[in-house]
């Protein structure tokens, strides 16, 4: 009877562990495969209606593909268009398509699908960013290889918009099972998925150009910051896409078996301040605040001194940068005068982080530099995103908080006064619709201006901006040192023999 | 027996339903918005509403329960809000990575005790003997997740012969999969070792100075012959007892493991379906392993009925 109780477990066992499609912990190690972990996994494939970076940055540019892409110094460069015109009135942009691009169920691709994808951002999308398509008017089909989009009002985050995810390029044929099954124009298509492990992407056999230099490519999903070092280390994978645990990046760097490769990202670290709320609304309070926080000091503790320090919302591979990082140095005594100023020589504000890592080292260095100015700070840690997202985003419920904003150009949140920010600037809101009808040219003025004028209202403190650190196996070439794009962009990569 | 096996069986019908209650009412309760997180950042009040009336969550509570048993009784666990797959299959892929972690832990926990605890409690009085008791009580003072770091440093990252994790299914590789459990079953089992080497300890030290063990001596067996015919199988019983309640110690245990070694079991599922907010998803695992806590609980009543002929009268 035990023997065949055993036998019986045995058997539940092996077909509870038989249905699960096949991926592997086991990457075989020969060229033309490569094995990439990151730390946080997609929930499914289906960006149109689940939010996250995730997704974008296993599928964008690998296997869905828009009419244009970012390059590593956020330039808008050709991709799906092989060129294109733009009106002298800024609303009409004429798309020439590169001709034979097949998707990966064998549809060809034409202007028809461009019509189709963009409209299908309006009406069946379901997340934040689909209002990037709203100054959208029409897009009309000129030839199978020619598309025309005419725009509402002259719109310069437009055309960068379609290098994310928005501009992705749908078939009709090939949307049915979005969340599961991807078909998209690119160089790789989704083979076989593990939740809680990996995904495995192959070479799309119907692809335009040359075949990637890596057939077949694991994305492996590590939640624990160790586990994933520990892979890299142990030869589990060969690329670290993003470390996100800073310490140990000297042991990859110490070791010879290994590149480490660091550039910047979009992804700032805010400390926001509640702009709309007493004491904030102040001014001279901001300043005050932003004047005793040693940012320096703050970026040593949570990330080992490795990001950038800027001085507004503004990444350096934006094309309106400028250093602005200097304008509040650390001044405790200006701090304690202009807090004494406000009538506010004592304060006591709470600060209402996600439960995260690098928030909850920065909010332990913001309390105990503004204690030094009479400022006494609560943190209250919580639980993200579920928490933070209510209280904190949705709610307004907060005096100060920080968190990191991803999102490329996230500058124009502080043209929305019902951001959370509360931030309501006629001046900011000026310049960033001037910015955004204006030539190219005036858009770089016009936008250097509204992030001079949040540096001077110090609507919020830009603690720092990520560094975005890749370690890889010394045989891996041509990692992206910027993260710019939503993208990881496997097919710059290559090998060294 | 039969009325005792009968009575047993609502009993653990009463529980269940009982706990799918109590595993409905907390996760409903937990704070933040199901729809918010999964619209993310800037969700519009429309979108948002349009989200709660999808997923279902602006209807009365009973009736989203009533909703939910209905269909678990009937095997099916809803969809997923984050992933938007039906929440069965993947429950049943995920149980069966546990499982095969469980079952090599209790596998590794099984070897280390048995030998060492016969060893402790037949050299007893002997430095041997106290070596292992000492050692047994280092071991239950390591947590699992302790000890599966170490084990990745040492075997993973410095002499690299296994994987610092991942998972591999059987049926795909064998070989390899057997490598990737290794560590994990480890970590899980040296632990749950060092603990039952005690029972297994006491439970042998009890039988030895029993009359049975001095007859079979007498009839001319060796101490060892003795005890390995007559004495383990009735110290036997109450280690089994134990081995069964530290089922549900391990099921925790395994909950750690599986994060230190990245394995896509019910545990990771369970800490990533709680972050998102997925609650239904959230309910389905708790559930799962509340009914099989519970179960392990009836079927060794039900076992000691069988087994045990003072109870067969019993009630």
């Amino acid at each position: 009877m035990k023997a065949r109780l055993l036998a019986a477990a045995l058997a539940l066992l092996l077909v509870a562990s038989g249905c699960s499609a096949g991926s592997s912990a086991f990457v075989p190690d020969d060229g033309s495969t490569l094995a990439v972990g990151f730390a946080a996994e997609p929930q499914n494939f289906d960006f149109t209606r689940t939010d996250g970076a995730a997704i974008p940055q296993a599928l964008l540019y690998n296997v869905y593909e828009g009419l244009v892409k970012l390059d590593d110094q956020g330039r808008v460069v050709p991709l799906l268009a092989d060129s294109w015109t733009v009106s002298p009135d800024r609303l009409v942009y004429d798309f020439a398509l590169k001709p034979g691009v097949l998707f990966s169920n064998g549809t060809e691709f034409t202007a028809e699908d461009v019509r189709f994808s963009i409209n299908r951002v309006k009406t069946d999308w379901t997340i934040s960013i689909k209002s990037k398509m709203d100054v959208v008017d029409r897009v009309e089909v000129l030839d199978p290889l020619h598309a025309r989009v005419v725009l509402t009002k002259p719109s310069n985050a437009w055309l960068f918009d379609m290098a994310s995810r928005v501009g992705a390029m749908f078939t009709p044929t090939g949307i049915e099972d979005l969340a599961n099954k991807p078909v998209g124009t690119g160089p790789y298509e989704v083979t076989s998925r593990r939740r809680g492990d990996s995904i495995v992407l192959q070479a799309n056999r119907r692809y335009r150009g040359p075949e990637p230099t890596y057939r077949t490519v694991y994305l492996k999903y590590y939640k624990d910051p160790t586990a994933l070092n520990n892979a890299l280390l142990s030869n589990g994978i060969d690329v670290i896409g993003t470390i996100t645990a800073p310490d140990s990046i000297p042991q990859f760097e110490a070791d010879s078996r290994f590149n480490v490769v660091q550039g910047t990202t979009n992804s700032e670290v805010v400390l926001a301040f509640n702009n709309k709320k007493e004491p904030l609304n102040d001014v001279r309070v901001r300043r005050a605040l932003t004047l005793a926080i040693d940012r320096k000091a703050l970026l040593a503790t949570a990330w080992a001194g490795r990001g950038t320090l800027i001085g507004s919302m503004v990444p350096p591979t934006d094309p309106w940068y400028e250093d602005l990082s200097g304008a509040y140095p650390h001044d405790p005594a200006q701090a304690r005068a202009l807090l004494a100023e406000a009538g506010k020589p004592q304060l006591n504000l709470r600060l209402r982080i996600p439960n995260l890592p690098y928030a909850i080292s920065s909010a332990q260095v913001v309390q105990s530099q503004l204690a030094e100015v009479g400022v006494t700070v609560t943190i209250e840690p919580l639980d993200f995103p579920a928490v933070w997202l209510k209280q904190v985003f949705t709610d307004h419920d907060y005096d100060l908080s920080i968190i990191q904003h991803v999102e490329a150009r996230d500058i124009t949140t502080f043209g929305r006064p019902s951001f959370y920010w509360g931030y309501d600037s006629k001046k900011a809101q000026d310049l960033l619709a001037r910015a955004d009808r204006g030539t190219p040219e005036e858009q770089v003025t016009a936008m250097r201006e509204v992030a001079r004028t949040l540096s001077d209202d110090a609507a919020a403190d830009w603690l720092f901006l990520f560094p975005n650190v890749v370690a890889a196996k010394k045989k891996v070439t041509g990692i992206v040192r910027n993260q710019v794009s939503e993208s990881f962009d496997l097919t710059t990569l290559g090998r060294s023999e | 027996m039969t009325a005792r096996i009968l009575r047993r069986t609502a009993i653990f019908a009463v529980s269940l339903l009982a706990a799918s209650i109590v595993v409905f009412v907390f996760t409903a309760v937990l704070p933040g918005d199901p729809a918010q997180v999964a619209l993310g950042v800037n969700a519009t009040p429309e979108l948002l509403a349009q989200t709660r009336a999808e997923f279902g969550i602006d209807r009365p509570l009973v009736t989203q329960y009533l909703d939910w048993m209905g269909g678990v009784l009937t095997g099916d666990f809803g969809r997923s809000y984050v992933t938007r797959d039906a929440i069965g299959p993947q429950l049943a892929d995920r149980l069966g990575v546990t499982l095969w972690l469980v079952g090599a832990g209790m596998l590794v926990a099984v070897l280390i005790a048995i030998p060492f605890g016969v060893l402790a409690a037949v050299r007893h009085r002997r430095a041997s003997g106290t070596v292992v008791s000492a050692a047994s009580q280092l071991g239950i003072a390591v947590p699992a997740f302790l000890a599966g770091i170490l084990l990745v440093q040492v075997f993973a990252v410095r002499l690299q012969w296994l994987p610092s994790g991942g998972w591999t299914p059987p049926i795909q590789d064998p070989g390899e999969f057997l490598r990737g459990l290794i560590l994990p079953a480890l970590s899980l089992g040296v632990v749950q070792g060092a603990v039952l080497t005690r029972y297994v300890r006491s439970s042998v030290l009890d039988v030895l100075g029993e009359d049975y063990l001095r007859t079979a001596r007498s009839k001319g067996l060796m101490p060892g012959q003795a005890l390995i015919r007559h004495g383990l199988r009735n110290a036997a019983v109450p280690v089994v007892t134990v081995l069964g309640l530290q089922l549900t110690t391990l099921l925790v245990g395994a909950v750690v493991v599986e994060r230190v070694f990245v394995l896509p079991g019910l545990g990771s599922m369970l800490l990533d379906a709680v972050s998102a907010r997925d609650l239904l998803t959230v309910q389905g695992i708790v559930l799962v392993l509340v009914a099989g806590a519970l179960l392990v609980n009836f079927l060794v009543d039900v076992l000691y009925t069988v087994l045990d002929p003072k109870l067969r009268g019993a009630r």
